[in-house]
């Protein structure tokens, strides 16, 4: 099992049977601001890297959620489609999804170095 | 205060409701429901007390100065009331034969023709309610367009960055699938972007020039060119006509297709929920594929019918639409007449770059350059100087009787307050508005804390938006 993350702040962590969970960083979730829904894909869809696959909203606007992978969606986070504030109180354990059959992933960064980049945000 | 559920009591009444006009008629009984629905009992004092005491809990441009970015709430001239009030515009029905409703289709006729005049288009629809209907409408053009051709592979619409929320929403609505292609750092559409972005699946572009930004893209002619050779179409959303009507029309940029926001532009009540008006404007070319039903003058040049247009889509709202939207509108256009349009423009213009010149000293302006009818100041530096974001300014602004201006748009600054002071504000409102950001401003330095707790002398101060929108309470229920 190891987290690793995406510059556009979501984290991933990879799971021993090859597949991923997905969800959004503390900072993205600091950024956003209070989230009041969710939108998440079905299991079955195929996401591809680089595009969004799900998106929240906060009372100021939508923000869609880009994938770090291509693959196909196994799971989804249910819970989140009820209780979207979950995401704001744990960001780390309020999964979004979980990805298999991966034929792509994006440069990821380790928790050193993402933290880095959002200093580098931040500043 | 209490909600009109919880006032009143059983075997009240009063004398407000019209008598029944039309044959009663028996509802045939699978469709009775079988328990009396709860309705509130009240006497006229109660309800007349009640709706005052609503009215004190709201703010419009009745009670003072109302700068809402993208909103254009331009005061409307109570002589659009007059002419809206008149009984042969308010007591007729759609059905009635057209030969004893000749004003009201002249009414559709001059308001088509003028509109025309001002945005460069060859025909209008009146029937749109509302701006994104309006822009789903004018969607429907472009894909009847396609179609007819055979012309299937266009699927997508292009949309700035920058560009209201309704945009994309609408597309999506159309069955397209939405490219959002970014701004450029002088927050116009950005020509590589967009060069890279069209191509043979391109069905259209939704642009509003003046932008969301508030400025007048340069490059619009390029822009609608470089569309056009692709195959595609270009959408105009009206939003932001307040800035250049009756000085340079959508038609003479390269746009196919326009709706009209009536309810901002030309002076019609909104912000309450409606009605508004949406009518979509277009070339000649897509004239054939307008809903609902035109109006057109008769062979005779003696009156006028309403005809279908040849290959229309269909309906997207009942009869003409909101007809008394339009009664208004026309009845603006008419009073302000040709010099007066371009005037009110050119108006709007000075004075949003009136307060953004005067804002300038103290606030950072997102685009440091001569604005249209808005401007949009970023409030990044000020939350990192004294933690006072644009909420709390905006907040703040509420103390001293003035409607804040748009927040937390366009989505591309971050710490957005939009304002749009429009035409009909004079000088000495302006400078009010000017003083109160100043104070605002300084009051950030010293007592940051004071504005985070503002406002404070209103009624409703900072509702929890947060609880609204995840545990929202729509309907009454009865205990």
């Amino acid at each position: 099992m190891a987290l690793f993350f995406s510059k556009t702040h979501e984290w991933l962590l990879e799971g021993d049977d090859k597949t991923v969970t997905i969800g959004i960083t503390d900072f993205a979730q600091e950024e956003l601001g209070q989230l009041v829904f969710v939108n998440l894909p079905e299991a079955g869809d195929q996401i591809t890297a680089g595009e969004a696959f799900a998106d929240v909203e906060s009372v100021k606007a939508v923000s869609d959620i880009m994938s770090p992978v291509s693959g196909t969606i196994l799971e989804i986070n249910e819970e989140l489609l009820d209780a979207p504030e979950m995401i704001n109180d744990a960001p780390y354990d309020a999964w979004f999804v979980k990805v298999g059959d991966i034929t792509y992933h994006e440069d990821l960064l380790t928790e050193d170095e993402y933290n880095a980049f959002v200093e580098e945000e931040k500043a | 205060m209490e909600l009109i559920f919880e006032i009143g009591s059983k075997g009240r009444h009063l004398s407000l409701l019209p008598q029944c006009d039309v044959p009663k008629v028996e509802v045939p009984e699978k469709f009775r429901r079988t328990q009396a629905p709860h309705l509130p009992e009240l006497s006229e004092n109660e309800i007349s007390r009640h709706y005052t005491k609503l009215a004190g809990r709201t703010h419009g441009v009745n009670d003072g100065f109302y700068p809402l970015g993208s909103c254009t709430m331009k005061y409307n001239p109570k002589v659009n009331e007059e002419a809206a009030a008149l009984r042969g515009f308010n007591r007729i029905h759609p059905l009635q034969d057209p030969s004893t409703v000749k004003g009201a289709l002249k009414v559709m006729k001059m308001a088509e023709d003028a509109l025309c005049e001002i945005t460069g288009m060859d025909a209008f629809t009146m029937q749109p309610s509302a701006g994104a209907h309006g822009e789903f409408t004018g969607l429907l053009l472009i894909k009847a367009y396609h179609t007819e051709r055979g012309d299937e592979a266009r699927t997508k619409i292009i949309v700035p960055d920058s560009a209201h929320g309704t945009n994309p929403a609408s597309a999506a609505m159309c069955g397209y699938q939405v490219v959002s292609i970014p701004s450029g750092p002088d927050g116009c559409v950005d020509l590589d972007a967009l060069r890279a972005a069209v191509g043979p699946d391109t069905a259209g572009l939704m642009l509003t020039n003046p932008n969301t930004v508030g400025l007048f893209d340069k490059n619009i002619l390029d822009i609608t060119k470089i569309v056009h050779e692709a195959g595609g179409l270009c959408y105009y959303d009206g939003a932001n006509l307040n800035a250049v009507m009756g000085i340079v029309r959508p038609g003479d940029m390269g746009f196919d297709c326009i709706h009209s926001n009536l309810h901002k532009t030309f002076s019609t009540p909104h912000g309450g929920g409606g009605p508004g008006a949406g009518p979509v404007g277009c070339k000649k070319f897509l004239a054939k594929y307008l809903p609902g039903l035109c109006i057109e003058e008769t062979a005779d040049g003696k009156g006028f019918e309403m005809v279908k247009a040849p290959q229309s889509m269909g309906s997207v709202k009942a009869f003409n639409g909101n007809f008394l939207v339009v009664v208004r509108a026309l009845t603006y256009i008419l009073m302000m007449g040709r010099e007066g349009i371009p005037e009110a423009s050119s108006n709007a213009v000075l004075n949003a770059n009136y307060m953004r010149v005067k804002l300038s000293d103290d606030f950072k302006m997102a685009y440091d350059t001569t604005c249209m009818h808005e401007f949009v100041m970023d409030l990044a530096p000020l939350v990192k100087e004294t933690g006072v974001n644009a909420l709390d300014v905006a907040k703040g602004m509420l103390d001293y009787g003035i409607h804040p201006p748009t927040m937390y748009f366009p989505l591309i600054v971050h710490e957005a307050l939009m304002v749009e002071p429009t035409e009909t504000e004079p000088k000495e409102v302006l400078d009010q508005c000017i003083d109160v950001l100043h104070e605002i401003y300084d009051m950030a330095h010293t007592d940051p804390d004071y504005l985070h707790g503002a406002p404070h002398d209103t009624v409703i101060g900072r509702p929890d938006e947060v609880e609204a929108a995840r545990h929202p309470i729509v309907r009454y229920v009865w205990e």
